[in-house]
């Protein structure tokens, strides 16, 4: 286990190094904004463009567009939003929802997105991940898990991976999956607890440590933040390099840059 | 006055973010192209890059965007940006996938940040460099105007570059190792961070290429 990161040690001079990223996450239905968002100077609620214009003015590191539309004839809505927020935000955007196959992936990356966010299909066929690293490179491929507890091993805690909305086990073991997605070319890992998301009760740090100290690349915790206290135990407790979150920013309650100065305050690397 | 714009399409990637990027900050007209002419006619070039640079070399060569890239180069006060892969590209040679010869503009290595990286208090670092970090800024330059040195810019890269000539070194990054964020040498400026991607610094970095004339 990597030690735990320290407020006052510095790389050089005044130099801090890398930030920990603050990632608000939309989560996107035909077109529009779900969950709801309540900002109170906004003119439409549901528009993705107008709320990522938002965030983005309000200095998050980068956004995560999830598409959950049902039916899939309606991609091009979503294409289309994404060539809207590309052209009015100069942040990095992640795409994920849907995406099946190397053609998804062009398209989404045409259509703007800097990287692609890859679930299921990773589960159906890992080879993708390969072969969209190879094309489009590793920066640009990440893998998301839906990890939910099982009964230990031996007292020793299990996640195993779940599809449809935690719904449906795999039998696969989260941490072993990370591994081999890292292997097969992954750039980064977008870590859902199932059992966390939508509580408000914080990160499943058990599952976002064991990850973080497996794999090489950059993980990204999402699913249950309800206080800024979560989002510092996510990178201190959990070793995460990002943090994701939703419904803390879309109603309101806080701010990114109320988050940014509270895990700045808990010594924690952010882009102020 | 901008004039026009011409950013180099070798056909790697979504190059949108970089070209609404730069209307986003004033330019008169942006061109995507790998058109010989358009690129001569041009006032300004970026030279854009995202992916394997192995992939990326092979169509540069194919497009014969390296001649055309050297020609803007030749152009005197022609200004030049290079991004990411574009900044890789110039160096000589690559270390990723084997080994991949480059255009050796600016004589140098691009190096694999390795697998055992860590920081000064030993804590271990993740590959790619994915993220915000402070740049440094070596020494004056246009481009840097306007920004506060060790300002923040959006990085993500798993090779990074090393010029052999370090009066070239406009900008450093620590991670794990000092490495080369920025080098500029007459007309050319090239960066390892997006700068497309980099929120208002990397907005005013881009406003800074619009009005550089060229000469540092």
């Amino acid at each position: 286990m990597s030690p735990p990161p320290s407020a006052c040690a510095t790389n050089r001079g005044n130099s801090m190094g890398l930030a920990k990223r603050i990632i608000p996450c939309l989560d996107v239905e035909n077109g529009r904004v779900v969950k709801g968002v309540n900002f109170v100077d906004i003119r439409d609620a549901g528009d993705p463009v107008e709320i990522a214009m938002r965030y983005n003015e309000q200095g998050a590191d980068e956004i995560t567009f999830l598409d959950i539309t049902a039916s899939h004839e309606d991609r091009d809505t979503t294409v289309h939003t994404v060539e809207q927020i590309a052209e009015h935000v100069f942040i990095p955007l992640t795409v994920g929802g849907g995406i099946r196959s190397v053609a998804d992936i062009r398209t989404m990356l045409n259509a703007g997105a800097d990287k692609v966010s890859i679930n299921t299909a990773a589960i159906r066929e890992p080879e993708l991940v390969r072969r969209a690293a190879q094309r489009f490179g590793s920066q640009c491929i990440v893998v998301a898990i839906d990890a939910k507890r099982v009964a230990d091993v031996d007292g020793v805690p299990r996640w195993e991976i779940f599809t449809h909305g935690g719904r449906r086990p795999t039998g696969i073991d989260a941490v072993a999956w990370a591994v081999t997605m890292a292997e097969l070319g992954a750039g980064e890992i977008l870590l859902t607890s199932m059992d966390r998301d939508g509580t408000k009760n914080g990160f499943e740090l058990g599952v976002t440590r064991a990850i973080t100290d497996a794999v090489d690349i950059p993980v990204i915790a999402s699913g249950g933040v309800g206080t800024l206290q979560h989002l510092v135990e996510g990178i201190t407790l959990g070793g995460a390099d990002a943090v994701l979150a939703a419904s803390i920013f879309h109603f309101g309650e806080f701010t990114v840059p109320q988050a940014k100065a509270y895990m700045a305050e808990h010594g924690i690397e952010v882009r102020l | 006055m901008s004039g026009v714009v011409a950013v180099i399409d070798y056909g790697m990637g979504n190059l949108h973010s970089v070209a609404s990027a730069l209307r986003q900050v004033g330019a008169d007209e942006v061109v995507v192209t790998h058109d010989a002419d358009r690129l001569a006619r041009a006032d300004r070039v970026v030279f854009p890059g995202v992916g394997a640079i192995g992939d990326c070399m092979t169509e540069i060569r194919r497009l014969r965007c390296d001649r055309l890239l050297l020609d803007a180069l030749h152009t005197r006060h022609k200004p030049v940006l290079a991004i990411c892969v574009g900044l890789q590209a110039l160096m000589s040679h690559s270390q990723e996938s084997g080994g991949v010869p480059c255009l050796d503009i600016l004589p140098g290595e691009v190096r694999h940040f390795g697998t055992a990286l860590r920081d000064a208090a030993g804590r271990r670092l993740k590959v790619p460099h994915m993220g915000w970090n402070e740049v440094r800024q070596e020494r004056a330059h246009p481009l840097w105007r306007g920004i506060p040195d060790m300002t923040r810019f959006y990085f993500v890269h798993s090779y990074y570059v090393d010029a052999i000539e370090r009066e070239l070194l406009a900008g450093s990054v620590r991670y794990g190792v000092d490495f080369d964020a920025a080098l500029a040498r007459g007309n050319l400026f090239a960066v390892q961070f997006h700068p497309e991607k980099s929120h208002t610094a990397g907005l005013q970095l881009l406003r800074n290429f619009l009005e550089w004339n060229g000469r540092c």
